[in-house]
């Protein structure tokens, strides 16, 4: 299979089983749409030639055919999907990565939480240093040979907990040469607690930040309100520009979330960038039902679609300005991104990232959180259910009957399986409105590489 | 080639050679924790 599309006038093919871009001429793309299946003919077949012969010369056609054939010979064509091999070797791998719920509370009241304001549906509460000691020793345990471990600090917001965020750095620190281990922490927060020793703290320690923040004040404001009702946007921006200005190359994100309210979420992009100064940048659209008010629809698609063309576009011009930023979903490494295994089962929840709450329950992910039939042990009492491990083990893109022939499933091995279960009851069912997005900004991103490399 | 430019050759078979070692980072640790995205992790063997 091929995918082929056209962006801001590049004819683009894409070939999804070997990773292959190319740029196509009118010809080469009008003939490529023609031909349905592998393997090709050496020559160009009579129909080909008959379907264009009003639009290009036959001499024309059957050259730009010649090309299309010799890449089709050199496997960047309509290549074979021979992964689906490695999908069956798959089983349970050590956990390398662990999202801390170390507090199941919030200073912020922002509608569109899925973790319904902080306590994901469950009782509001602190981790006690002892169930983050714990998952520390836990996550250890269960990680076999890997050698770098990831620890996010996640809530609820973390910082309401942070005599127990710098125990827990502490602790794993102080044992992880024994064990030969690598931590990277990251944190995620609102921002509201920052202050000097904070700041100073987390640009010590954690190796990437995500700070959260919906862009333009109006927009922040109006689904991230403080406890009081009042705006955040006010006394978060300026420690966040603070903690950025002293962090120096430090990994981290700015990152908010885009909704009904704002699909010209460019402007937030802009705002972000321009006003504020932040140049590493996500926005990501809300994760909600359509039933509320500021959920999206996939009546909003063509308008979020046509948004996401805006900013491709307008990253690209400052791309070649050298005024450019990051987004986070408009990044792309085409020349050495993850390996194909992989890219067969993305996040790999459940099997090699888990999450643990307060009480120390173990969850598949951040978002399984709170949902009983997903709890999968506990790090206090060293339990963990092997039989949802194994699943989420092979819970590939070829078990989902929607991604196994889509273009897109190397760049996104499958959707967020949360995501999929929260929207039509399975894992194994992608959400098609986040498919449809997820799609779209894959082929901005990959038209901003092919207008780059093609720059004269 | 006249009609085509490749902008990018394929890699994506040679990557399994040597891949699978899961070195490199949840992709839901990074940036998003709402909307999956694989593509844009790196490989910790580059």
């Amino acid at each position: 299979m091929i995918h082929q599309y056209e962006l801001n006038g590049y004819k683009i093919v894409i070939d999804p089983c070997s990773g292959a871009v190319h740029l196509f001429d009118d010809t080469a793309y009008d003939i490529v749409s023609l031909i349905k299946t592998a393997p090709l003919s050496p020559d160009c077949p009579e129909y080909i030639i008959n379907e264009l012969s009003s639009k290009y010369s036959a001499d024309s056609i059957k050259e730009a055919y010649g090309d299309i054939y010799a890449l089709f010979i050199e496997g960047t064509l309509f290549s074979k999907d021979d992964y689906e091999e490695f999908a069956e070797m798959l089983g349970p791998a050590p956990i390398k990565s662990m999202c801390l719920n170390v507090a199941h509370d919030c200073n912020l009241k922002c509608e569109y939480c899925f973790a319904a304001q902080g306590d994901f549906g469950m009782e509001k509460g602190l981790m006690p240093f002892e169930v983050a000691k714990s998952a520390i020793d836990f996550l250890i345990k269960h990680s076999g040979g890997r050698r770098n471990l990831e620890l996010d600090f996640f809530g609820g917001e973390p910082l309401m907990n942070f005599d127990v965020v710098r125990k827990t750095v502490e602790y794993a620190r102080s044992i992880e040469k024994q064990h030969n281990k690598n931590f990277r922490f990251t944190l995620t927060t609102n921002g509201l607690l920052l202050n000097d020793e904070i700041i100073d703290y987390l640009n010590k320690e954690m190796y990437n930040l995500v700070l959260s923040i919906d862009g333009r004040k109006e927009v922040n404001d109006k689904l991230r309100p403080t406890c009081v009702g009042s705006g955040s946007y006010d006394i978060i921006v300026p420690k966040y520009q603070k903690l950025v200005r002293q962090r120096g190359d430090g990994q981290y994100y700015v990152r908010g979330t885009f909704t009904r309210h704002n699909i010209d979420f460019t402007d937030d992009i802009i705002h972000l960038a321009d006003d504020l100064g932040f140049d590493q940048l996500s926005l990501e659209p809300v994760v909600t039902t359509e039933e509320t008010e500021y959920g999206l629809r996939e009546s909003d698609l063509p308008a979020i679609n046509a948004e996401y063309e805006r900013l491709a576009k307008e990253m690209l011009k400052r791309e070649l300005s050298g005024n450019s930023f990051n987004f986070f979903h408009f990044m792309l490494d085409l020349e050495q991104g993850p390996c194909a295994i992989k890219r067969l089962r993305g996040c790999s929840c459940g099997n090699e990232y888990i999450a643990v709450t307060p009480n120390g329950d173990i969850y598949p992910c951040h978002q399984f959180v709170g949902q009983d039939e997903w709890k999968m042990g506990n790090v206090l009492e060293g339990t963990l259910d092997y039989d949802k491990k194994r699943y989420f083990s092979k819970t590939h893109i070829y078990c989902k009957d929607e991604c196994k022939n889509c273009w897109a499933r190397f760049y996104c091995s499958g959707g967020c399986n949360a995501n999929n279960y929260e929207s039509l009851g399975s894992v194994l069912k992608p959400n098609r409105l986040s498919c449809e997005l997820e799609k779209k900004r894959l082929e901005c991103a990959i038209m901003i590489k092919v207008a780059l490399a093609t720059q004269d | 080639m006249k009609h085509i430019k490749t902008i990018n050759k394929a890699n994506l078979k040679k990557s399994t050679e040597k891949g699978g070692c899961g070195e490199c980072q949840a992709s839901c640790q990074s940036a998003c924790k709402t909307s999956c995205t694989v593509a844009n992790q790196d490989c910790e063997r580059k």
